[in-house]
């Protein structure tokens, strides 16, 4: 198999990924991108803790992540991709597009400057406008929590 | 007499609000508790609401899960704290132990709450 969800989630690894992706889906790789994560062992152990010891876990950089994307696509593995911002996944869309295809917005909780869009979806105007740019140049981007609620296409999150 | 230590509950959704409204109920020691809940919080707006809630303090920190967001935020802001210990899987027991033995050192009443909350799970 291969990357089967790339996922937008600003808690990073947690519950409703592991266990509410994870399980239905049979997900047994998680590939977390974060330049932060990636160069500290303790939080690296504390999200290996929230995950089952038949999944692995990788952390990796951006630019580590850019470069694996094509081997994570073809190990036989069933992958998730899984970014803490927007940033790094359109980052990541723009150096392997027909990998980084359909992204997931499972979770991007309220700062200041953004709206609601969905009670787990805050965005400013600004964020929304490169979503939609992002999608423009081939991305199929979709918000949802859980794979038991319905996805909300990004035009009806304006 | 040093401070009372305080007690703050970090849980998923509703939960931590039910725990420390239960114990409340129970003991009837009001405020010794502060609930958290994870919900709308992206990782630094939890961190902060757990530090508010310490707000320098000794204190034990209860945490649902032993992984997971709420532990995670915990553990990066708190981790190495000498005045605040964490204790995992906090149930009802461990809340009605713990505010009838706030004047413990932190490490202690952890230990104590831990052991409470072992004892009371059971199959009768």
């Amino acid at each position: 198999m291969s990357i089967v969800l790339c996922r937008v989630d600003d808690r990073l690894i947690h519950g409703q990924v592991v266990v509410g992706w994870g399980r239905p889906m049979g997900i047994n790789l998680i590939i977390l991108v974060d330049d932060q994560v990636a160069a500290s062992e303790w939080e690296q152990e504390l999200y290996r803790m929230a995950v089952a010891p038949e999944i692995e876990v990788r952390f990796v950089t951006v630019a580590q992540a850019t470069a694996e994307l094509g081997e994570w696509q073809s190990n036989g593995k069933r992958g998730l991709v899984l970014t803490g911002d927007l940033e790094t996944m359109a980052a990541l869309h723009a150096a392997s597009p027909e990998i980084i295809h359909r992204i997931n917005l499972g979770g991007i909780h309220h700062r200041p400057g953004r709206r609601e869009r969905l009670p787990f979806i805050y965005l400013t105007d600004q964020e929304l406008h490169r979503l939609t740019a992002l999608e423009e140049s081939g991305a199929v981007i979709s918000a949802q929590d859980l794979p038991t609620t319905p996805p909300v296409a990004l035009r009806n999150l304006g | 007499m040093s401070e009372e230590l305080r007690g703050v509950v970090v849980c998923h959704g509703t939960l931590a609000e039910a725990l420390v409204q239960a114990a409340e109920q129970i003991s009837g020691i009001r405020g010794a508790l502060v609930p958290i809940s994870n919900t709308g919080c992206d990782r630094d707006t939890l961190e902060q609401r757990v530090l508010d809630a310490v707000d320098g303090r000794s204190a034990v920190v209860f945490v649902d899960l032993a992984s997971g967001s709420c532990s995670f935020a915990v553990l990066k802001r708190l981790r190495g704290e000498p005045s605040v210990k964490v204790v995992t899987g906090v149930n009802l027991a461990m809340l009605v132990d713990f505010v009838f033995h706030r004047s413990l050192p932190p490490a202690e009443a952890a230990a104590r709450v831990v052991a409470a909350g072992e004892k009371s799970i059971r199959i009768p």
